[in-house]
């Protein structure tokens, strides 16, 4: 019963919180741009992504006559559900997680990667160069990204030896089993906050997090990696020939998908649901602020901070060429994230033994 | 060296590109919204970039070609206008009056009835090539630009329309009059042939 009230519960956050997070890009894209953004709708302007939705929901469903009709129909709703399973296996607080598998983290990243066959399908199935020529695109950036995504979270999961996210969540904070070293001189286990985090625990971990960030946002086509819909070349890629309710679709995974990255990088990172509040002396602050319902609150703040910093760099950069772009990607991202898991190694054995 | 030199380069670029957005994203100051009728809106460095249409609309030239007009009264119905659109979007059907129907207010007199005028704004280009053969210059474009419509069937504008009874009693007149008008001329002709053989 808990399972099916706490999934709708989930699927209910997810759509609020993707109609808020498109009302808070076209605010803040706005500000970044001298502009008002939308103020009509509501108090400013907050109802405005909703009115949209309503309007969207009433469109007439258009399927192209050329169009694969079957593949047209899966391919948002197999891209929205695979995001929206990515969500099992995420913590979101010491006593709750939908799904505590001992290979989370890998089942997520194959999830990430179910998403691009629902992008490839929607693609393929408009019937449209255009389309086609953003999935393709699509898919050649995505499995690239993966690898260095990748080797980022396997630097990290060498130092907890687990791929159970709850674990590794446990071992970023006062709930620790294990003893926590903070950059493996300091030992902190009793004092957690923010020191716990992973990347305090060694000095490379910093980066790993800089060359998973980069590749999440490859991954969820976000600017500057936003090839597969660049409106200026492809008018907007995969998704061009979709209208009404499965474009909605479409448009709430992608969100919903950057929230998802962002998550996984609170988790993995951030010390997931624990606080960022340290013991110190007599005020244990830690003590006081870890639980399921701050659990909650810290992860959802740690993952919107994440989804507001991907908003920003998507208002501040402009997009990469295709061959900057595999450039970035194998001559760069992928042998320092090998050098990372090569330094993980070593500090795994020679630093905390 | 000249490598790591640009990737210290790309690094701070980043960064400062960075800065800059969120230095605009914190001001308040940029988005004040001062309006379209202020004195410096054009050259001021801050302040909202955002026009908020409807309510505040930067001012047209009142020789703007938007909308055509027309003053159905200084119509002569010449068909002009229709000739020249290169898009023909002028639907415009004359019927012969029997007499004179009146002036129109440059003094030229009005000789037929429009049954039909319509002009289908759908279509239009916009070349304004209409208002400038009208011989009468009732047919104009305003400085009006926002118009539109839930309706295609709308943007036909319809400046005059005869009831269809009306149409065929004038169509019926307008025949019988071009009926006695050829008898009459026929009459003359021979007339004027028996006068020449009379001459021969
Ligand atoms: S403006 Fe040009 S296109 Fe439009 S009705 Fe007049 S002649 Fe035709
Ligand atoms: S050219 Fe002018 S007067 Fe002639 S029919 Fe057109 S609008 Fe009327």
């Amino acid at each position: 019963m808990a399972f099916y009230f706490i999934s709708i519960v989930l699927l209910g956050f997810i759509a609020v919180y993707a109609l808020m997070a498109v009302w808070a890009e076209r605010k803040i894209s706005a500000w970044i741009q001298d502009r008002v953004g939308p103020v009509v709708t509501g108090k400013y302007g907050l109802l405005q992504t909703f009115a949209d939705i309503f309007k969207m929901l009433q469109k007439e469903d258009i399927t192209p006559t050329l169009a694969d009709k079957k593949l047209f129909l899966a391919a948002p709703i197999l891209v929205f559900t695979a995001v929206f399973m990515g969500f099992a296996t995420i913590p979101f607080s010491p006593t709750y997680i939908s799904s505590s598998i001992n290979i989370g983290i890998f089942y997520l990243l194959a999830i990430v990667s179910i998403e691009v066959l629902g992008i490839l399908m929607a693609g393929w199935a408009s019937n449209n160069k255009y389309a086609l020529l953003g999935s393709i695109r699509s898919i050649a950036q995505i499995i690239s990204y993966e690898i260095p995504a990748a080797l980022a979270i396997l630097a990290v999961i060498m130092l907890f030896q687990t791929l159970n996210l709850q674990e590794i969540c446990m071992q970023q904070g006062i709930l620790s089993k294990q003893k926590i070293y903070f950059f493996g001189f300091w030992e902190v286990s009793k004092i957690g906050g923010v020191f716990a985090w992973t990347i305090f625990q060694a000095p490379h971990l910093f980066i790993a997090f800089i060359i998973y960030f980069i590749a999440s946002l490859a991954e969820c086509n976000r600017t500057p990696f936003d090839i597969p819909e660049a409106e200026s070349e492809l008018v907007a890629g995969f998704h061009v020939e979709y209208t009404g309710f499965k474009f909605g679709a479409l448009f709430l995974a992608e969100y919903a998908m950057m929230f998802l990255v962002s998550m996984i990088a609170a988790v993995l990172f951030f010390g997931g649901w624990n606080t960022p509040l340290p013991n110190l002396a007599s005020f244990a602050l830690a003590d006081y602020t870890t639980g399921t319902y701050w659990g909650i609150v810290w992860i959802l703040l740690k993952a919107l901070s994440l989804v507001l910093l991907q908003v920003w760099i998507r208002w501040t950069f402009p997009r990469y060429r295709m061959d900057q772009l595999m450039t970035l990607c194998w001559k760069v991202l992928i042998p320092l994230s090998f050098v990372l898991v090569l330094f993980s190694g070593i500090w795994k054995l020679f630093i905390l033994n | 060296m000249r490598k790591k030199k640009n990737t210290y380069l790309l690094i701070k670029g980043l960064f400062k590109g960075l800065a800059i957005t969120l230095k605009h994203f914190l001001k308040p100051k940029n988005r004040v919204d001062k309006g379209i009728q202020s004195e410096d809106y054009f050259s001021q460095r801050t302040g909202s970039s955002t026009l908020r249409y409807p309510a505040d609309q930067i001012p047209v030239p009142e020789v703007g070609r938007y909308q055509l007009d027309i003053e159905m009264d200084d119509c002569i119905v010449c068909d002009l206008c229709a000739k020249i659109c290169p898009v023909d979007c002028i639907d415009i059907e004359a019927i012969k009056a029997t007499e004179d129907i009146g002036k129109t207010s440059d003094g030229t007199t009005k000789r037929l009835h429009a049954a039909k005028f319509s002009i289908d704004m759908g279509k239009c280009m916009f070349c304004g090539l209409c208002t400038v053969v009208c011989p009468t210059e009732c047919l104009v474009m305003t400085s009006e630009y926002d118009r539109s419509f839930t309706n295609p069937q709308e943007l036909n504008y319809v400046f005059a329309e005869m009831p269809e009874a009306e149409a065929a009693q004038k169509r019926e007149l307008a025949a019988v009059a071009e009926q006695a008008k050829k008898e009459a001329k026929a009459a003359a002709l021979a007339n004027s042939a028996i006068n020449k053989e009379g001459q021969i």
